[in-house]
């Protein structure tokens, strides 16, 4: 009885202290979460808001206030995005299916690891490759596209001989979204219950017919909120899109092949930034400011979808 | 269901390390206020002092740390003068940020560096304004053009290496009035090379760079009216064109088209790309490091400022002899008089160097720059200057 007890009593005050532990470790883990986030949020708020009351003088480029500064880059941001997701998604979608239902399962982990590898490559080596390599070699295509289809609104204008566009920008961002996109993808199809799939092939449905039925609709918010982690890293992507992209300032177009593009948030920053000072520097971090809105928004939405497909978790 | 809940909460994480980055990037550039006591309180300790065993050309050897910043432009010329200086006077450490010519102005206003390099001197009213954290009260500046860099018109057309253009044909391209290159205009200037009908992608900095404020005001000055959008850092959002980040982006995008040209510093221009010869008076003149620092030499320094305050009113018009007008010149900038007379010495004893024959060799050597020595114009009110440090 009593080295029974003893060792009872030994085991439970040993879980109190593990248990006590990994509380906390848990707890300040997550409250430095919170702690950073509520920082950065302050630091933006207060070294940003005098840019957004500041009027024409103060502002950088001859601004008359801070919104005709920030709407051309707020926009020139969401849209090379929501242009590199158009790509990356559904590329990273037929990834994940080849690796989870189609490979031979000896290719599968590999082909998997070599995916996720993508993502190691730091932003300023794509950001290299696609001034160096990519733009000169879509350079050609472009000249191509402008010639037989300008008059599609999206290739209208004089096309870029450099083919540093914000199309090639997009796909340099949509290559480096890719990875994040097919893992979230390749985790949620894995997931699929088994018996679905049975069923499915069961009841004489082709592979492809399975996947629509059975994988698809289970996977439907798992896709949605890869798309949006990728979303929220192309927003913010600075140093691929710096490089690669040929800028004007105060532009606001759809247009494809230009060599006069929207800059990016993030670019802009990163471009400025070495020789602001003054009330420029305030409408710099008023712009980091803007961007934090519109990950934060981008996140909330992606909840928001994740929850309404899966009420009560 | 759990683990479909872990992309969200990576959502939320990503945000937070998007943001911290963010920040911390943003914060590096007001950090160096918080050096200034540092720096004094270490070379008061170790103030200068008389080393008789000192053979070299300096009766004084120096020790402490300097903390100077600016201009990037200054950046590879800054590294040959600090490993010179440092060589000279092992008891130094010499450190120079490159953050930009902006960003060093703003530090060594509010005292947070000894000196600044910057591509645009103090304006005489902002000196008369005086509150500079490093210098004493009442004191000047010393502001001496140290760094003198041609700025090359770099092109990229196959089997050419050199073509002559005046003023006003470049400008006429930057703002998009000719777009081939067998335009008239360019044709009759260059006899006997044969020029492709090929368009024209004119290359500038996206950028804020004195690179770009010297270029523009080159035009400005001598292209006769054919540019109109005056001196500028940045690049006028009414012309379009195509822009690349920093000297380095520019270089690659001409370097990776066919037809393309841009302005850039000459040490990256050099043997990567063919270059134009711009026009002065009758004459069509190639960079070099002796015509630009000619152009230097014909220049007038600006009347309303001190002795010590020596800038150049660039004439980008001068018309006759072996002078390359597009040049950019930097300056280095210290108080007249400093707060910590020890810090005034480690200053003047940094310039002197980087004034002297060794060390405009040594930044020519390294970034291709011009020297200012045996110019009778510039030297000897640079070294006036420098020696009136206190």
């Amino acid at each position: 009885m009593a080295p029974g007890g003893s060792l009872r009593g030994g085991n439970k005050n040993g879980e109190r202290a593990g248990d006590r532990a990994a509380r906390s470790i848990a707890t300040a883990a997550g409250a430095t979460i919170l702690v950073a986030l509520a920082g950065v949020g302050i630091f933006l708020l207060a070294r940003g808001l005098p840019a957004l009351r500041a009027g024409e003088g103060d502002l950088p480029d001859g601004a008359t206030n801070f919104w005709q500064l920030a709407g051309p880059l707020a926009f020139g941001s969401i849209w090379a995005a929501a242009l590199a997701l158009l790509f990356a998604v559904p590329v990273a979608v037929a990834v994940a299916l080849f690796i989870t239902m189609y490979a031979p399962r000896r290719f599968a982990g590999p082909l998997g690891a070599i995916v996720d590898l993508l993502a190691a490559i730091p932003s300023v080596v794509y950001g290299l490759w696609g001034l160096m390599v990519f733009a000169p070699l879509t350079a050609g295509l472009y000249g191509w596209l402008g010639d037989r289809v300008g008059w599609f609104p999206l290739f209208a204008g004089k096309t870029s001989a450099t083919g540093r566009t914000i199309l090639t920008a997009a796909l340099v961002l949509a290559i480096m979204v890719l990875p994040i996109i097919a893992s979230v993808c390749r985790e949620v199809f894995i997931q699929t219950p088994t018996l679905s799939v049975e069923a499915a092939l069961a009841l004489g449905a082709t592979r492809w017919e399975m996947i629509r039925m059975a994988v698809f609709p289970f996977a439907r918010s798992g896709i949605v909120s890869g798309a949006m982690l990728g979303l929220g890293r192309a927003l913010g992507e600075t140093m691929a899109v710096a490089m690669v992209l040929s800028p004007t300032p105060f532009l606001m177009t759809f247009r494809l092949l230009n060599s006069t593009n929207p800059n990016t948030i993030a670019a802009s920053i990163a471009q400025n930034f070495p020789e602001a000072y003054g009330m420029e520097v305030n409408a710099l971090i008023g712009l980091g400011l803007l961007l934090f809105a519109i990950t934060f928004a981008v996140n909330y939405l992606a909840r928001r979808v994740v929850a309404r497909a899966h009420p009560g978790g | 269901m759990r683990s479909r809940l872990l992309p969200t909460v990576g959502a939320a994480a990503l945000t937070a390390a998007l943001a911290l980055s963010g920040c911390a990037a943003n914060e590096s550039g007001p950090d160096p206020s918080s050096t200034p006591s540092d720096t004094s309180g270490d070379s008061t300790a170790e103030s200068p002092q008389t080393d008789p065993t000192d053979d070299g050309g300096a009766a004084v050897s120096l020790s402490g740390t300097l903390n100077g910043g600016g201009a990037s432009s200054q950046g590879p010329a800054q590294e040959a003068w600090r490993a010179g200086f440092s060589g000279l006077n092992p008891g130094v450490t010499v450190n120079y940020d490159p953050t930009g010519s902006g960003d060093g102005r703003k530090a060594f206003s509010e005292g947070g560096l000894a000196f600044a390099g910057s591509d645009s001197a103090f304006g005489p009213d902002e000196i008369a304004a005086g509150g500079f954290g490093s210098c004493a009260d009442g004191s000047g500046l010393i502001e001496v053009p140290v760094y003198i860099s041609p700025i090359a018109v770099g092109f990229n057309l196959p089997g050419v290496d050199s073509l002559n253009l005046d003023a006003a044909t470049v400008a006429s391209i930057f703002t998009g009035q000719i777009t081939a290159w067998n335009d008239p205009a360019i044709v009759e200037q260059n006899d006997g090379t044969d020029l492709p009908d090929l368009a024209i992608t004119a290359v500038h900095r996206a950028d804020s760079s004195g690179t770009t404020a010297n270029f523009t005001d080159y035009l400005d000055q001598a292209s006769g009216g054919v540019w109109t959008e005056g001196s500028v850092e940045d690049w006028p959002d009414s012309l379009q064109g195509e822009a690349a980040e920093s000297t380095s982006g520019v270089a690659e995008t001409i370097v990776g088209t066919e037809g393309a040209i841009g302005y850039l510093d000459a040490s990256r221009a050099a043997g990567a790309m063919g270059t134009a010869a711009i026009k002065v008076g009758e004459n069509y003149v190639s960079y070099s490091p002796a015509a630009a620092a000619a152009a230097v030499g014909g220049s007038t320094f600006q009347s309303d400022r001190s002795a010590g305050d020596v800038v150049v009113d660039i004439d980008r018009t001068i018309d006759s002899g072996e002078v390359y007008p597009l040049i950019l010149i930097s300056y280095l900038i210290g108080c007249e008089t400093y707060a910590d007379p020890s810090q005034g010495a480690l200053v003047k004893g940094y310039l002197e160097y980087v004034a002297s024959p060794e060390g405009q060799a040594e930044a020519a050597a390294n970034a291709g720059s011009a020297p200012i020595t045996g110019d009778p114009n510039v030297e000897p009110k640079v070294a006036a200057a420098i020696a009136s440090i206190q």
